[in-house]
Protein backbone atom coordinates (compact mmCIF):
# COMPACT_ATOMS: atom_id res chain seq x y z
CA UNK A 1 0.00 0.00 0.00
CA UNK A 2 1.36 3.27 -1.03
CA UNK A 3 0.33 6.75 0.14
CA UNK A 4 0.36 10.13 -1.19
CA UNK A 5 -0.57 13.09 0.95
CA UNK A 6 -3.28 15.13 -0.98
CA UNK A 7 -3.90 17.65 1.85
CA UNK A 8 -1.67 18.75 4.99
CA UNK A 9 -2.99 20.12 8.04
CA UNK A 10 -2.88 23.82 6.93
CA UNK A 11 -5.36 22.47 3.63
CA UNK A 12 -7.67 20.93 5.52
CA UNK A 13 -7.60 24.15 7.71
CA UNK A 14 -7.92 26.68 4.78
CA UNK A 15 -10.96 24.20 2.95
CA UNK A 16 -12.93 24.15 6.02
CA UNK A 17 -12.79 28.15 6.38
CA UNK A 18 -13.62 28.42 2.88
CA UNK A 19 -16.53 26.14 3.18
CA UNK A 20 -17.95 28.14 5.87
CA UNK A 21 -17.71 31.25 4.40
CA UNK A 22 -19.54 29.85 1.31
CA UNK A 23 -21.76 28.74 3.78
CA UNK A 24 -22.82 31.80 4.89
CA UNK A 25 -22.43 33.35 1.30
CA UNK A 26 -25.43 31.03 0.31
CA UNK A 27 -27.51 31.39 3.32
CA UNK A 28 -26.97 34.46 3.81
CA UNK A 29 -25.77 34.49 7.36
CA UNK A 30 -26.47 31.32 9.72
CA UNK A 31 -29.91 31.65 10.78
CA UNK A 32 -31.87 28.62 11.17
CA UNK A 33 -28.70 26.66 9.97
CA UNK A 34 -28.17 23.03 11.57
CA UNK A 35 -25.21 21.35 10.99
CA UNK A 36 -25.72 17.56 10.94
CA UNK A 37 -22.16 15.79 10.72
CA UNK A 38 -22.00 11.70 9.42
CA UNK A 39 -20.51 9.39 11.55
CA UNK A 40 -17.56 9.23 12.33
CA UNK A 41 -15.22 11.73 10.29
CA UNK A 42 -18.39 13.84 9.72
CA UNK A 43 -19.00 14.52 13.67
CA UNK A 44 -15.59 16.87 14.25
CA UNK A 45 -15.92 18.24 11.07
CA UNK A 46 -19.36 20.06 11.17
CA UNK A 47 -17.85 20.50 14.80
CA UNK A 48 -14.83 22.78 13.22
CA UNK A 49 -17.55 24.40 10.85
CA UNK A 50 -19.72 25.41 13.19
CA UNK A 51 -16.93 27.03 15.44
CA UNK A 52 -15.51 28.81 12.44
CA UNK A 53 -18.90 29.96 11.54
CA UNK A 54 -20.11 31.23 15.04
CA UNK A 55 -16.44 33.00 14.30
CA UNK A 56 -17.66 34.68 11.02
CA UNK A 57 -21.25 35.51 12.40
CA UNK A 58 -21.20 35.73 15.97
CA UNK A 59 -24.23 33.56 16.51
CA UNK A 60 -24.67 30.16 17.92
CA UNK A 61 -25.21 27.55 15.17
CA UNK A 62 -26.91 23.83 15.93
CA UNK A 63 -24.92 21.02 15.85
CA UNK A 64 -26.31 17.45 15.61
CA UNK A 65 -24.95 14.18 14.79
CA UNK A 66 -25.92 11.12 12.52
CA UNK A 67 -25.43 7.48 12.14
CA UNK A 68 -27.19 6.50 9.19
CA UNK A 69 -26.18 2.36 9.66
CA UNK A 70 -30.36 1.96 10.18
CA UNK A 71 -30.56 3.84 6.81
CA UNK A 72 -27.54 1.51 4.80
CA UNK A 73 -28.93 -0.28 1.55
CA UNK A 74 -26.06 -2.69 2.13
CA UNK A 75 -26.97 -4.57 5.46
CA UNK A 76 -27.67 -7.62 3.90
CA UNK A 77 -24.86 -7.64 1.91
CA UNK A 78 -22.34 -8.55 4.37
CA UNK A 79 -23.66 -10.44 7.09
CA UNK A 80 -23.67 -9.46 10.78
CA UNK A 81 -25.53 -5.87 10.80
CA UNK A 82 -22.88 -3.39 11.67
CA UNK A 83 -23.18 -1.70 14.75
CA UNK A 84 -25.40 1.02 15.42
CA UNK A 85 -24.77 4.40 17.37
CA UNK A 86 -26.49 6.67 18.60
CA UNK A 87 -28.22 9.73 16.19
CA UNK A 88 -28.05 13.01 18.34
CA UNK A 89 -30.05 16.04 16.63
CA UNK A 90 -30.50 18.13 18.99
CA UNK A 91 -33.13 20.80 17.41
CA UNK A 92 -36.35 20.52 15.29
CA UNK A 93 -35.34 20.28 11.70
CA UNK A 94 -38.92 21.72 10.74
CA UNK A 95 -38.33 24.78 8.45
CA UNK A 96 -34.60 24.79 8.76
CA UNK A 97 -31.68 24.63 6.72
CA UNK A 98 -29.96 21.09 7.46
CA UNK A 99 -25.96 21.09 6.29
CA UNK A 100 -25.17 17.56 5.74
CA UNK A 101 -21.11 17.22 6.63
CA UNK A 102 -19.02 14.10 5.54
CA UNK A 103 -15.47 13.33 5.35
CA UNK A 104 -15.67 11.71 1.19
CA UNK A 105 -18.14 12.09 -1.03
CA UNK A 106 -17.87 8.81 -3.52
CA UNK A 107 -21.21 6.72 -4.46
CA UNK A 108 -23.69 8.74 -3.02
CA UNK A 109 -25.34 6.17 -1.31
CA UNK A 110 -24.44 7.15 2.62
CA UNK A 111 -25.86 10.46 1.39
CA UNK A 112 -29.15 8.93 0.24
CA UNK A 113 -29.31 7.25 3.58
CA UNK A 114 -28.67 10.36 5.60
CA UNK A 115 -31.28 12.55 3.78
CA UNK A 116 -33.77 9.65 4.63
CA UNK A 117 -32.66 9.96 7.91
CA UNK A 118 -32.84 13.69 8.15
CA UNK A 119 -36.55 13.35 6.59
CA UNK A 120 -37.73 11.62 9.60
CA UNK A 121 -37.07 13.97 11.69
CA UNK A 122 -39.23 16.58 10.13
CA UNK A 123 -39.66 18.78 7.30
CA UNK A 124 -36.27 20.86 6.58
CA UNK A 125 -36.59 23.92 4.68
CA UNK A 126 -33.90 22.36 2.36
CA UNK A 127 -31.12 20.11 2.90
CA UNK A 128 -27.15 21.10 1.87
CA UNK A 129 -24.40 19.06 1.48
CA UNK A 130 -20.51 20.02 2.70
CA UNK A 131 -17.64 17.11 1.62
CA UNK A 132 -14.11 17.58 2.76
CA UNK A 133 -13.11 15.51 -0.32
CA UNK A 134 -15.32 14.77 -3.50
CA UNK A 135 -13.62 11.73 -5.21
CA UNK A 136 -16.32 10.89 -7.79
CA UNK A 137 -17.78 7.36 -8.58
CA UNK A 138 -21.73 8.38 -8.25
CA UNK A 139 -24.34 5.86 -8.35
CA UNK A 140 -26.59 7.95 -7.50
CA UNK A 141 -27.99 11.87 -8.81
CA UNK A 142 -26.49 13.48 -5.43
CA UNK A 143 -23.83 16.59 -5.67
CA UNK A 144 -22.36 18.33 -2.89
CA UNK A 145 -23.29 21.62 -2.56
CA UNK A 146 -19.42 22.46 -0.89
CA UNK A 147 -16.54 20.93 -1.83
CA UNK A 148 -13.04 20.79 0.06
CA UNK A 149 -11.09 19.49 -2.53
CA UNK A 150 -12.14 17.89 -6.37
CA UNK A 151 -10.07 14.74 -6.19
CA UNK A 152 -10.68 12.38 -9.30
CA UNK A 153 -9.92 9.13 -8.28
CA UNK A 154 -9.99 5.59 -9.76
CA UNK A 155 -11.88 2.38 -7.89
CA UNK A 156 -9.02 0.52 -6.68
CA UNK A 157 -7.36 3.75 -5.06
CA UNK A 158 -8.83 4.70 -1.17
CA UNK A 159 -9.55 8.07 0.28
CA UNK A 160 -8.39 8.07 3.43
CA UNK A 161 -8.98 11.56 5.66
CA UNK A 162 -7.65 11.52 8.79
CA UNK A 163 -8.29 13.94 11.88
CA UNK A 164 -7.07 15.17 15.00
CA UNK A 165 -9.88 14.02 16.64
CA UNK A 166 -10.28 10.60 15.58
CA UNK A 167 -6.90 9.49 13.96
CA UNK A 168 -4.19 12.06 15.64
CA UNK A 169 -3.35 13.83 12.44
CA UNK A 170 -5.03 16.04 9.96
CA UNK A 171 -4.35 14.87 6.29
CA UNK A 172 -5.65 13.67 3.44
CA UNK A 173 -4.35 10.77 1.35
CA UNK A 174 -4.63 8.60 -1.61
CA UNK A 175 -3.73 5.23 -0.88
CA UNK A 176 -3.37 2.49 -3.47
CA UNK A 177 -2.55 -1.52 -3.67
CA UNK A 178 1.23 -2.43 -5.22
CA UNK A 179 1.43 -5.42 -6.92
CA UNK A 180 4.60 -7.34 -5.45
CA UNK B 1 -23.28 -10.09 16.83
CA UNK B 2 -22.34 -13.74 15.64
CA UNK B 3 -25.57 -15.82 17.24
CA UNK B 4 -28.42 -17.33 15.57
CA UNK B 5 -30.58 -17.10 18.38
CA UNK B 6 -31.36 -15.70 21.98
CA UNK B 7 -32.23 -18.77 24.30
CA UNK B 8 -30.58 -17.48 27.40
CA UNK B 9 -27.87 -14.96 28.72
CA UNK B 10 -25.45 -18.45 30.11
CA UNK B 11 -24.17 -18.56 26.96
CA UNK B 12 -23.42 -14.47 26.18
CA UNK B 13 -19.94 -13.10 26.69
CA UNK B 14 -19.47 -9.43 28.75
CA UNK B 15 -18.99 -8.05 25.66
CA UNK B 16 -22.37 -9.18 23.78
CA UNK B 17 -23.78 -7.94 26.42
CA UNK B 18 -22.44 -4.37 26.43
CA UNK B 19 -22.92 -5.09 22.81
CA UNK B 20 -26.94 -5.31 23.30
CA UNK B 21 -27.13 -2.42 25.80
CA UNK B 22 -25.19 0.11 23.78
CA UNK B 23 -26.97 -1.14 20.45
CA UNK B 24 -30.55 -0.28 22.60
CA UNK B 25 -29.53 3.44 23.71
CA UNK B 26 -29.50 4.24 19.76
CA UNK B 27 -32.43 2.33 19.16
CA UNK B 28 -34.12 4.56 22.63
CA UNK B 29 -33.32 7.60 20.35
CA UNK B 30 -35.26 6.33 17.48
CA UNK B 31 -38.43 6.01 20.16
CA UNK B 32 -37.98 9.50 21.43
CA UNK B 33 -38.20 10.80 17.30
CA UNK B 34 -41.49 12.10 16.23
CA UNK B 35 -41.49 9.49 13.55
CA UNK B 36 -40.41 6.00 15.34
CA UNK B 37 -39.61 3.72 12.61
CA UNK B 38 -36.42 2.79 11.06
CA UNK B 39 -36.20 0.88 7.83
CA UNK B 40 -33.43 -2.11 8.25
CA UNK B 41 -35.81 -5.39 8.37
CA UNK B 42 -38.14 -4.00 5.87
CA UNK B 43 -39.39 -7.69 3.85
CA UNK B 44 -38.82 -9.28 7.45
CA UNK B 45 -40.91 -11.52 8.99
CA UNK B 46 -40.60 -12.19 12.15
CA UNK B 47 -43.46 -14.48 13.68
CA UNK B 48 -44.29 -13.80 17.82
CA UNK B 49 -45.60 -17.27 18.55
CA UNK B 50 -47.03 -16.97 22.58
CA UNK B 51 -48.00 -19.91 24.29
CA UNK B 52 -49.02 -18.18 27.44
CA UNK B 53 -50.71 -15.38 27.91
CA UNK B 54 -48.55 -11.98 28.07
CA UNK B 55 -49.32 -8.18 27.78
CA UNK B 56 -45.92 -6.13 27.84
CA UNK B 57 -43.46 -8.89 26.53
CA UNK B 58 -45.55 -9.25 23.52
CA UNK B 59 -46.96 -5.75 23.01
CA UNK B 60 -43.32 -4.83 23.32
CA UNK B 61 -41.90 -7.46 20.75
CA UNK B 62 -44.70 -6.45 18.37
CA UNK B 63 -44.21 -3.07 18.68
CA UNK B 64 -40.02 -3.49 18.58
CA UNK B 65 -40.33 -5.92 15.07
CA UNK B 66 -42.51 -2.98 13.69
CA UNK B 67 -40.29 0.56 14.71
CA UNK B 68 -37.52 -1.77 12.71
CA UNK B 69 -40.17 -2.12 9.33
CA UNK B 70 -40.45 -5.55 9.48
CA UNK B 71 -44.03 -7.73 8.97
CA UNK B 72 -45.15 -9.52 12.15
CA UNK B 73 -47.16 -12.00 12.58
CA UNK B 74 -48.66 -12.41 16.11
CA UNK B 75 -49.99 -16.42 16.92
CA UNK B 76 -51.15 -17.16 20.28
CA UNK B 77 -51.64 -20.72 21.08
CA UNK B 78 -55.83 -20.99 21.99
CA UNK B 79 -56.79 -19.34 18.17
CA UNK B 80 -53.81 -21.47 15.95
CA UNK B 81 -53.58 -25.22 15.07
CA UNK B 82 -52.12 -25.34 18.40
CA UNK B 83 -55.73 -26.15 19.69
CA UNK B 84 -56.56 -28.94 17.46
CA UNK B 85 -53.27 -30.76 18.59
CA UNK B 86 -50.52 -29.62 16.30
CA UNK B 87 -46.99 -30.49 17.59
CA UNK B 88 -44.51 -27.63 18.25
CA UNK B 89 -42.10 -28.82 15.47
CA UNK B 90 -45.16 -29.27 13.08
CA UNK B 91 -45.90 -25.14 14.02
CA UNK B 92 -42.50 -24.60 13.93
CA UNK B 93 -42.19 -26.69 10.25
CA UNK B 94 -44.74 -24.43 9.09
CA UNK B 95 -44.05 -20.94 10.15
CA UNK B 96 -40.97 -21.96 7.98
CA UNK B 97 -42.38 -23.01 4.97
CA UNK B 98 -44.26 -19.89 5.39
CA UNK B 99 -41.18 -17.96 5.03
CA UNK B 100 -40.30 -16.60 8.77
CA UNK B 101 -37.27 -15.09 9.24
CA UNK B 102 -37.43 -14.82 12.89
CA UNK B 103 -39.40 -16.55 15.44
CA UNK B 104 -39.99 -15.07 18.93
CA UNK B 105 -41.56 -17.73 21.61
CA UNK B 106 -43.41 -18.43 24.71
CA UNK B 107 -43.95 -21.89 26.02
CA UNK B 108 -44.81 -23.07 29.70
CA UNK B 109 -42.33 -25.92 29.06
CA UNK B 110 -38.71 -24.75 29.62
CA UNK B 111 -36.37 -25.43 27.11
CA UNK B 112 -38.88 -25.25 24.37
CA UNK B 113 -37.02 -22.56 22.48
CA UNK B 114 -34.01 -25.09 22.28
CA UNK B 115 -36.43 -27.27 20.16
CA UNK B 116 -37.51 -24.68 18.07
CA UNK B 117 -33.84 -23.20 17.25
CA UNK B 118 -33.21 -27.11 15.98
CA UNK B 119 -36.24 -26.88 14.03
CA UNK B 120 -35.46 -22.74 12.38
CA UNK B 121 -33.27 -21.90 9.78
CA UNK B 122 -34.01 -18.41 10.91
CA UNK B 123 -33.38 -17.07 14.62
CA UNK B 124 -35.08 -17.49 17.86
CA UNK B 125 -35.72 -15.34 20.58
CA UNK B 126 -36.62 -16.60 23.94
CA UNK B 127 -39.75 -14.86 25.51
CA UNK B 128 -40.09 -16.94 28.43
CA UNK B 129 -39.97 -20.47 29.13
CA UNK B 130 -41.14 -22.38 31.93
CA UNK B 131 -39.36 -21.60 34.98
CA UNK B 132 -36.01 -21.33 32.83
CA UNK B 133 -35.44 -18.52 31.49
CA UNK B 134 -36.19 -14.79 30.24
CA UNK B 135 -33.26 -13.01 28.48
CA UNK B 136 -34.62 -10.12 27.04
CA UNK B 137 -36.17 -9.07 31.04
CA UNK B 138 -32.76 -9.10 32.20
CA UNK B 139 -31.14 -7.37 29.28
CA UNK B 140 -33.64 -4.67 29.97
CA UNK B 141 -33.44 -4.67 33.83
CA UNK B 142 -29.47 -4.24 33.07
CA UNK B 143 -30.02 -1.30 30.51
CA UNK B 144 -32.63 0.09 33.12
CA UNK B 145 -29.84 -0.17 36.04
CA UNK B 146 -27.02 0.92 33.85
CA UNK B 147 -29.25 3.85 32.20
CA UNK B 148 -30.23 5.47 35.97
CA UNK B 149 -26.82 3.90 37.78
CA UNK B 150 -23.91 4.49 35.19
CA UNK B 151 -22.82 1.10 35.32
CA UNK B 152 -23.43 -2.54 36.58
CA UNK B 153 -20.33 -3.53 37.61
CA UNK B 154 -19.48 -3.70 41.14
CA UNK B 155 -23.23 -2.75 41.98
CA UNK B 156 -24.91 -4.98 44.87
CA UNK B 157 -28.70 -6.45 43.23
CA UNK B 158 -30.98 -7.87 45.80
CA UNK B 159 -33.65 -10.12 43.84
CA UNK B 160 -36.23 -10.27 46.97
CA UNK B 161 -39.15 -12.97 46.54
CA UNK B 162 -40.45 -16.38 44.58
CA UNK B 163 -36.81 -16.89 43.01
CA UNK B 164 -37.06 -20.67 42.58
CA UNK B 165 -40.09 -20.22 40.08
CA UNK B 166 -38.95 -17.15 38.41
CA UNK B 167 -37.43 -17.25 35.16
CA UNK B 168 -36.42 -13.18 35.54
CA UNK B 169 -34.52 -14.23 38.12
CA UNK B 170 -32.41 -16.64 36.66
CA UNK B 171 -31.71 -14.63 33.87
CA UNK B 172 -30.68 -11.96 35.25
CA UNK B 173 -28.33 -14.11 37.82
CA UNK B 174 -26.61 -14.74 34.78
CA UNK B 175 -26.28 -11.69 33.15
CA UNK B 176 -25.60 -9.39 36.06
CA UNK B 177 -23.15 -11.35 37.28
CA UNK B 178 -21.20 -11.91 33.59
CA UNK B 179 -21.64 -8.43 33.76
CA UNK B 180 -19.62 -7.97 37.46
CA UNK B 181 -22.55 -7.13 39.95
CA UNK B 182 -22.96 -9.14 43.19
CA UNK B 183 -25.99 -10.72 43.49
CA UNK B 184 -28.17 -11.92 46.47
CA UNK B 185 -31.25 -13.80 46.63
CA UNK B 186 -34.02 -12.93 49.62
CA UNK B 187 -37.07 -15.41 50.15
CA UNK B 188 -38.31 -17.47 52.56
CA UNK B 189 -36.08 -21.36 51.91
CA UNK B 190 -38.97 -22.87 50.07
CA UNK B 191 -38.92 -20.25 47.25
CA UNK B 192 -35.11 -20.40 46.61
CA UNK B 193 -33.29 -22.91 44.33
CA UNK B 194 -31.27 -25.53 46.28
CA UNK B 195 -27.87 -23.71 47.30
CA UNK B 196 -25.01 -24.78 49.27
CA UNK B 197 -22.80 -22.91 51.09
CA UNK B 198 -20.96 -21.61 48.51
CA UNK B 199 -23.66 -20.54 46.56
CA UNK B 200 -26.25 -21.75 44.45
CA UNK B 201 -25.64 -25.89 43.61
CA UNK B 202 -25.86 -26.76 39.87
CA UNK B 203 -25.39 -24.77 36.78
CA UNK B 204 -25.86 -21.34 38.34
CA UNK B 205 -23.45 -18.82 39.26
CA UNK B 206 -21.94 -17.69 42.30
CA UNK B 207 -24.35 -15.63 44.23
CA UNK B 208 -25.37 -14.97 47.73
CA UNK B 209 -28.22 -15.98 49.95
CA UNK B 210 -29.79 -14.39 53.02
CA UNK B 211 -33.07 -15.03 54.14
CA UNK B 212 -32.98 -11.97 56.31
CA UNK B 213 -34.50 -9.40 54.21
CA UNK B 214 -33.78 -6.44 56.41
CA UNK B 215 -29.70 -7.91 56.46
CA UNK B 216 -29.85 -8.23 52.21
CA UNK B 217 -31.12 -4.90 51.75
CA UNK B 218 -28.56 -3.16 53.83
CA UNK B 219 -26.28 -1.06 51.20
CA UNK B 220 -27.92 -2.66 48.38
CA UNK B 221 -28.06 -0.62 45.17
CA UNK B 222 -30.88 -2.18 43.20
CA UNK B 223 -33.98 -4.34 44.96
CA UNK B 224 -35.70 -6.34 42.76
CA UNK B 225 -38.61 -8.04 43.74
CA UNK B 226 -40.79 -10.77 42.09
CA UNK B 227 -44.46 -11.54 41.78
CA UNK B 228 -45.72 -14.04 43.98
CA UNK B 229 -47.06 -16.56 41.39
CA UNK B 230 -50.16 -17.29 42.97
CA UNK B 231 -50.83 -19.80 40.43
CA UNK B 232 -48.09 -21.84 41.24
CA UNK B 233 -48.29 -21.96 45.22
CA UNK B 234 -50.93 -24.79 45.52
CA UNK B 235 -47.82 -27.20 47.00
CA UNK B 236 -47.86 -25.40 50.24
CA UNK B 237 -44.42 -23.82 49.45
CA UNK B 238 -45.68 -20.59 51.70
CA UNK B 239 -47.46 -21.49 54.83
CA UNK B 240 -49.90 -18.33 53.87
CA UNK B 241 -49.77 -15.14 51.65
CA UNK B 242 -49.99 -12.93 54.82
CA UNK B 243 -46.76 -14.29 56.48
CA UNK B 244 -45.16 -13.49 53.11
CA UNK B 245 -45.97 -10.04 53.16
CA UNK B 246 -45.25 -9.77 56.88
CA UNK B 247 -41.82 -10.69 56.49
CA UNK B 248 -40.34 -10.20 52.66
CA UNK B 249 -42.87 -7.41 51.25
CA UNK B 250 -41.00 -4.58 50.20
CA UNK B 251 -42.21 -1.44 52.32
CA UNK B 252 -40.88 1.66 52.62
CA UNK B 253 -39.37 1.12 55.99
CA UNK B 254 -37.02 -2.14 54.30
CA UNK B 255 -36.19 -0.21 51.08
CA UNK B 256 -34.77 2.64 53.21
CA UNK B 257 -31.70 0.35 54.57
CA UNK B 258 -30.61 0.09 50.80
CA UNK B 259 -28.73 2.72 49.61
CA UNK B 260 -29.97 6.36 49.03
CA UNK B 261 -31.04 6.92 45.54
CA UNK B 262 -30.67 3.03 45.35
CA UNK B 263 -33.10 1.21 42.40
CA UNK B 264 -36.56 -0.49 42.73
CA UNK B 265 -37.92 -2.57 40.35
CA UNK B 266 -40.01 -5.08 39.59
CA UNK B 267 -40.40 -7.67 35.92
CA UNK B 268 -44.46 -7.04 36.18
CA UNK B 269 -47.20 -7.81 36.50
CA UNK B 270 -47.23 -6.92 40.17
CA UNK B 271 -49.61 -7.98 43.03
CA UNK B 272 -49.69 -4.84 44.68
CA UNK B 273 -49.83 -5.46 48.34
CA UNK B 274 -48.00 -8.57 48.24
CA UNK B 275 -44.61 -8.56 47.03
CA UNK B 276 -44.80 -4.89 46.91
CA UNK B 277 -46.29 -1.83 49.27
CA UNK B 278 -47.76 0.06 46.18
CA UNK B 279 -46.21 3.50 47.88
CA UNK B 280 -42.90 1.67 47.18
CA UNK B 281 -43.80 0.74 43.58
CA UNK B 282 -44.88 4.36 42.70
CA UNK B 283 -42.04 5.87 44.56
CA UNK B 284 -39.33 8.32 42.91
CA UNK B 285 -36.95 5.19 43.89
CA UNK B 286 -39.32 3.07 41.61
CA UNK B 287 -38.29 2.59 37.91
CA UNK B 288 -40.57 -0.05 37.20
CA UNK B 289 -42.61 2.00 34.12
CA UNK B 290 -38.89 2.71 32.97
CA UNK B 291 -38.47 -1.28 32.92
CA UNK B 292 -41.43 -1.66 30.11
CA UNK B 293 -40.43 1.73 28.20
CA UNK B 294 -37.07 0.24 28.31
CA UNK B 295 -38.33 -3.24 27.25
CA UNK B 296 -38.88 -2.38 23.24
CA UNK B 297 -35.39 -0.67 23.08
CA UNK B 298 -33.67 -4.15 23.96
CA UNK B 299 -36.10 -6.12 21.82
CA UNK B 300 -35.38 -3.55 19.15
CA UNK B 301 -31.11 -4.07 19.72
CA UNK B 302 -31.68 -8.16 19.48
CA UNK B 303 -33.60 -8.44 16.36
CA UNK B 304 -32.00 -5.83 14.63
CA UNK B 305 -28.38 -7.71 16.14
CA UNK B 306 -29.77 -11.37 15.24
CA UNK B 307 -30.70 -10.38 11.79
CA UNK B 308 -27.64 -10.61 10.01
CA UNK B 309 -26.96 -13.59 10.93
CA UNK B 310 -29.44 -15.66 8.42
CA UNK B 311 -28.42 -12.72 5.84
CA UNK B 312 -24.80 -14.64 6.12
CA UNK B 313 -26.19 -18.19 4.94
CA UNK B 314 -27.54 -16.89 2.07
Amino acid sequence: MIEKTIMSEVDVRRALVRIAHEIVERNEGVDGLVLVGMRTRGVPLARRLAQILEGLENAQVSLGELDITLYRDDLDAHGIYPTVRRTDIPVDVTGRSVILVDDVLYTGRSVRAAMDAVIDFGRPRCIQLAVLVDRGHRELPIRPDFVGKNLPTSRDEEVKVRLVETDGVDEVVIAKDVPE
Amino acid sequence: MNRKDVLDLDDFTAEEIALVLDTADAMKEVLSRPIKKVPPLRGKTVVILFYESSTRTRVSFELAAKNLSADVVNITASTSSVAKGESLVDTIRTLQALGADMIVIRHSQSGAPYLVAQHLDGSVINAGDGWHAHPTQALLDMYTIRERLGRIAGLSVVIVGDVLHSRVARSNIWGLTKMGAKVTLCGPPTLLPVVSKNGCRGDLPEVTVEHDIDKALSGADVVMGLRIQKERQEGGLLPSLREYVQLYQLTRDRIARAKPGALVMHPGPMNEGIEIAPDVAYSTQSVIENQVSNGVAIRMALLYLLAGHRSKQI
